[in-house]
């Protein structure tokens, strides 16, 4: 056994009516990859955030290299050589590589002004010892997600942590980063760093760390050698239970055209086009997932579609007819369904009631408005109540819940449920499982497949491409608004799709889709 | 919980009274006068206050309600105030130009007046949808273009002198013989039962129809409301036009039925602004907003008996302040309790107690 780098002992934190840990002890070696498995709402981050300074514990004891401390706030974090990168980057955009990484710890010159060739310099120096490129000099905006990610780490390691905390750190990475990603980290680790790797994705454990701890409901349930063991075993200690990696789906029989687009142009609400003479198909039941790296302008063409914004140019075809010009409500009649990305800011009014919320595209019509436009609250109960058995929805209340009082995975049963019920030709669904349960996952694929094999066309967009490989019969890569290539999903290629959504067009296999390649 | 801040009110507004060496117990005497028709002191009684208040009441009560109508859909109007003005001048103008016939004249001016007022308040809700033009700019604006426009245009009725027109005809007043006669001849007027239409018809369409049902979600969340296929540019038009139409009956309200000559307006009226703070009071609901109406109308009908009885009546400017001070506390004290059980979770144990 090494020395610890870190040891937390029966660290305990309970946030109103959730004890995010309970008791949770974990030992990370000097010079380790140690992954922090779990769930969302595990507690890893409430964990690493204590570690962080963050937050505080109710009870417990950290110990620094075998000293014990009391980390308060991040400042004492870093002074002890902890650094964190954080899911979502703080960065300032508008600034170069280099003016990030000195941020706060500035290079004088002896006149006091901030010595940015010094500055550049040394992150120059960084860059180079620890195998991260990046061009010191280059605007933070004009840089890759990926890219960034490494400005993050340099962050760190200008203020000389030798213990590395990354959230969730290839939640944004194409398969190609995510590589690089994992590069860096042994890289890293050979230059004597310790990492704590927070993540549910099993695969990158496998690839990159050492040992495992898996959270279950703020409980510590083991720490596993990862080379001894396998990921379903993972799997099960993260659940619970045990997991179904695949969804369970016949074979798609695709039947007529549902939706066609036709040469789409889409601006951005910076006025750039987002979407560039996009073409693609859908047919009746099959699920086409678009995969793409967030900002490729999967948003753009979701609001096309349901016609939350118009189009430049191109055609919109539902089942021959050009929908393109209709308003929002003529499309939710004609048959479009939408599952929006953001559910709390889309999809649901969150001060409404459940019923009121599964009546929200339809309240208009019988039976739930009546004689003179007057609503009928009795058939919006009575609808709802026929949801909430229909799709499992949880509500403490039942039809009369308010919707912000309802957890995440119920709020999106509910909102699945209200766009099914509508019996859309086509639904439309974005992220359907971001943040949510294996539970509740696994419901909302059975839901989506379930559709499919009624016959209805589904385009999903994910930005996990785990989710759109599970679940779709075909994938189109987007990137910089244009479908690169459409391939089969049966023995699709995962590096051949993340190289599509990096842009590149793939060679031979894939039929080219986008117009004019 | 609105309840608890008005007594709140009233009771610093008391030990105010105690403070300057007055007897707080008359404030209160003056008070149950104007809502009961008693002078405990002189044990009499008389309906006449009753209907003063009522009257005080009902421009309160229907500006409150174009306040709350477009805050439920999302909108903060402040043009009440202006949108009073163009249904007050569109129904002098009626007065001296419709036609002279009972019953229908009064009709006409309040149908019209209305309308101006609510055209007045939808062209605000579409430049808002249209054009993204705040709303609170260009009501504020909205409002002296109406007071300035008002004032020109009432000069120019034949007979007018600097401050005031000639004198309605009778076809087109408010007057109404039963109420006066129940409340030994107070100006209570016809008004006073637009006014409680108005309370019903804002609870109708805004709790039990879809089109308020598409209103609440717009003001709730206007995007999940565009999302869903209602019409936001709609809403926020009708809302607007709506509450407009409210201010201007409360316009042609005080003028057809307060007033027996048309105004040329000096200044503002305040009934708009005040309607607000109704509002605000009131919780944007109907019936809350009509008491609220009902407790600043109180207020303001006690003044002159406060005074009387050597209460400053500037103490019922401080209660009605109080109240709606108290009541945007509550928003944030809820928000410093939230910040605090937030702060206590995150340090686990407060250090500082």
């Amino acid at each position: 056994m090494g020395e610890y780098a870190i040891e937390m002992a029966g660290i305990t934190k309970v946030f109103p009516g959730v004890v995010a840990n309970d008791g949770v002890d974990l030992r990370v070696r000097d010079g380790e990859i140690h992954a922090l498995l779990g769930e969302n709402g595990a507690g890893k981050s409430t964990l690493m955030s204590i570690l962080f300074g963050l937050y505080e514990a109710d009870s417990g004891s950290i110990r620094i290299r075998g000293a014990d401390v009391r980390i308060h706030d991040p400042n004492e974090a870093n002074a002890l050589g902890i650094g964190m990168v954080h899911q979502h980057f703080k960065l300032v955009h508008n600034y170069t590589v280099a003016e990030n990484i000195v941020l706060g710890l500035e290079p004088r010159t002896r006149t006091g002004g901030v010595d940015l060739g010094l500055a550049e310099r040394r992150v120059a120096e960084l860059s180079r010892q620890y195998g991260l490129s990046v061009d010191p000099r280059a605007r933070v905006e004009s840089i890759t997600v990926g890219m960034q990610q490494r400005v993050e780490i340099l962050k760190i390691l200008y203020r000389n942590a030798d213990i590395l905390i990354f959230d969730e750190p290839t939640a944004v990475l194409t398969p190609q980063e995510v590589d690089e990603l994992m590069a860096i980290l042994e890289r890293l680790r050979s230059e004597g760093k310790t990492i704590v790797l927070i993540t549910h994705k099993l695969r990158e454990i496998k690839q990159a760390a050492e040992r495992c701890t898996v959270l279950r409901r703020g409980k510590v349930v083991g720490t596993v050698e990862v080379a001894a063991t396998s990921e379903e075993a993972m799997a099960e200690m993260m659940v619970g239970r045990e997991v179904k990696f695949r969804v369970d789906k016949a074979a798609a029989r695709p039947g007529e055209l549902v939706l066609k687009i036709e040469g789409l142009t889409v601006k951005n609400a910076k006025g750039f086009d987002a979407v560039r003479g996009l073409d693609l198909e859908v047919r009746s039941g099959e699920i086409v997932g678009l995969a793409g790296v967030d900002g490729n302008g999967q948003a753009e063409l979701i609001e096309a579609i349901t016609g939350l914004a118009s189009p430049e140019a191109g055609r919109i075809l539902l089942k021959g007819r050009d929908i393109a010009a209709l308003g929002i409500r003529e499309r939710i009649r004609l048959g479009v369904g939408h599952v929006p990305e953001d559910r709390h800011k889309h999809g649901l009014v969150l001060k409404f009631r459940l019923d009121e919320n599964l009546a929200l595209k339809s309240f208009d019509r019988p039976p739930f408005s009546g004689f003179a436009g007057i609503l009928r609250p009795k058939a919006m109960a009575a609808h709802a109540s026929e949801m909430i058995g229909q799709f499992d929805i949880r509500a403490a209340e039942g039809p009369a819940t308010t919707a912000s009082s309802m957890s995440g995975g119920n709020q999106q049963k509910a909102i699945i449920a209200r766009e099914i019920d509508l019996s859309p030709e086509l639904l439309v669904v974005a992220q359907p499982t971001r943040g949510l349960d294996v539970g509740a996952i696994e419901y909302i694929h059975r839901r989506i497949v379930a559709e499919r094999d009624k016959g209805r066309a589904v385009l999903l967009v994910s930005y996990e491409l785990d989710e759109i490989l599970d679940l779709c019969d075909r994938i189109a890569a987007i990137s910089k608004g244009e479908i690169v290539g459409v391939v089969d999903a049966a023995g699709a290629d995962e590096r051949a799709i993340g190289a599509m959504m990096a842009g590149l067009r793939a060679p031979g296999g894939a039929q080219g889709a986008g117009a004019g390649a | 919980m609105s309840v608890l801040v008005v007594i709140l009110g009233f009771l610093v507004g008391t030990a105010l009274v105690a403070a300057v060496g007055r007897d707080p117990a008359n404030m209160y005497r003056a008070i149950i006068q104007v809502v009961s028709g008693f002078d405990l002191t002189r044990g009499t009684w008389n309906a006449r206050y009753i209907g003063e208040w009522l009257v005080a009441s009902t421009p309160l009560v229907l500006c409150g309600l174009s306040m709350a109508f477009a805050a439920r859909a999302g909108l903060f109007n402040i043009g009440a105030e202006g949108q009073y003005i163009v249904g007050l001048t569109v129904a002098q103008f009626v007065a001296f130009y419709g036609p002279p016939v009972p019953i229908l004249h009064w009709v006409l001016a309040v149908l019209l007046g209305m309308l101006a007022a609510a055209a007045w308040g939808g062209l605000v809700g579409f430049l808002k949808a249209r054009y993204a033009v705040s709303e609170v700019v260009a009501t504020i604006m909205m409002n002296y273009i109406a007071l300035y426009l008002s004032r020109y245009l009432t000069m120019l009725i034949p007979g007018t002198n600097t401050y005031k027109t000639p004198s309605f005809p009778a076809t087109v007043r408010l007057g109404n013989a039963w109420l006066e006669g129940l409340t030994n001849r107070s100006r209570l007027n016809t008004g006073f039962y637009l006014m409680l239409a108005s309370v019903l018809f804002f609870w109708f369409l805004m709790e039990k129809t879809r089109t308020g049902f598409a209103l609440r979600a717009t003001g709730f969340n206007k995007d999940a409301a565009r999302c869903s296929g209602i019409d936001v540019t709609r809403s926020t038009v009708l809302s607007m036009a709506i509450s407009g139409a409210f201010a201007g009956l409360a316009g042609c309200a005080v003028c057809l039925g307060s007033f027996g000559y048309g105004r040329v307006l000096a200044g503002l009226d305040n009934y708009g602004f005040n309607g607000i703070a109704v509002a605000l009071v009131g919780n944007s609901s109907a019936p809350g907003t009509f008491l609220a109406g009902l407790l600043f109308g109180m207020l303001q009908s006690a003044q002159p008996l406060m005074q009387s009885r050597q209460i400053p009546k500037e103490v019922t400017y401080i209660i009605s302040g109080l109240v709606v001070v108290f009541i945007s506390l509550r928003s944030g004290f809820g928000l410093i309790l939230e910040a605090r059980a937030k702060q206590l979770a995150r340090k686990g144990k407060p250090r500082d107690e």
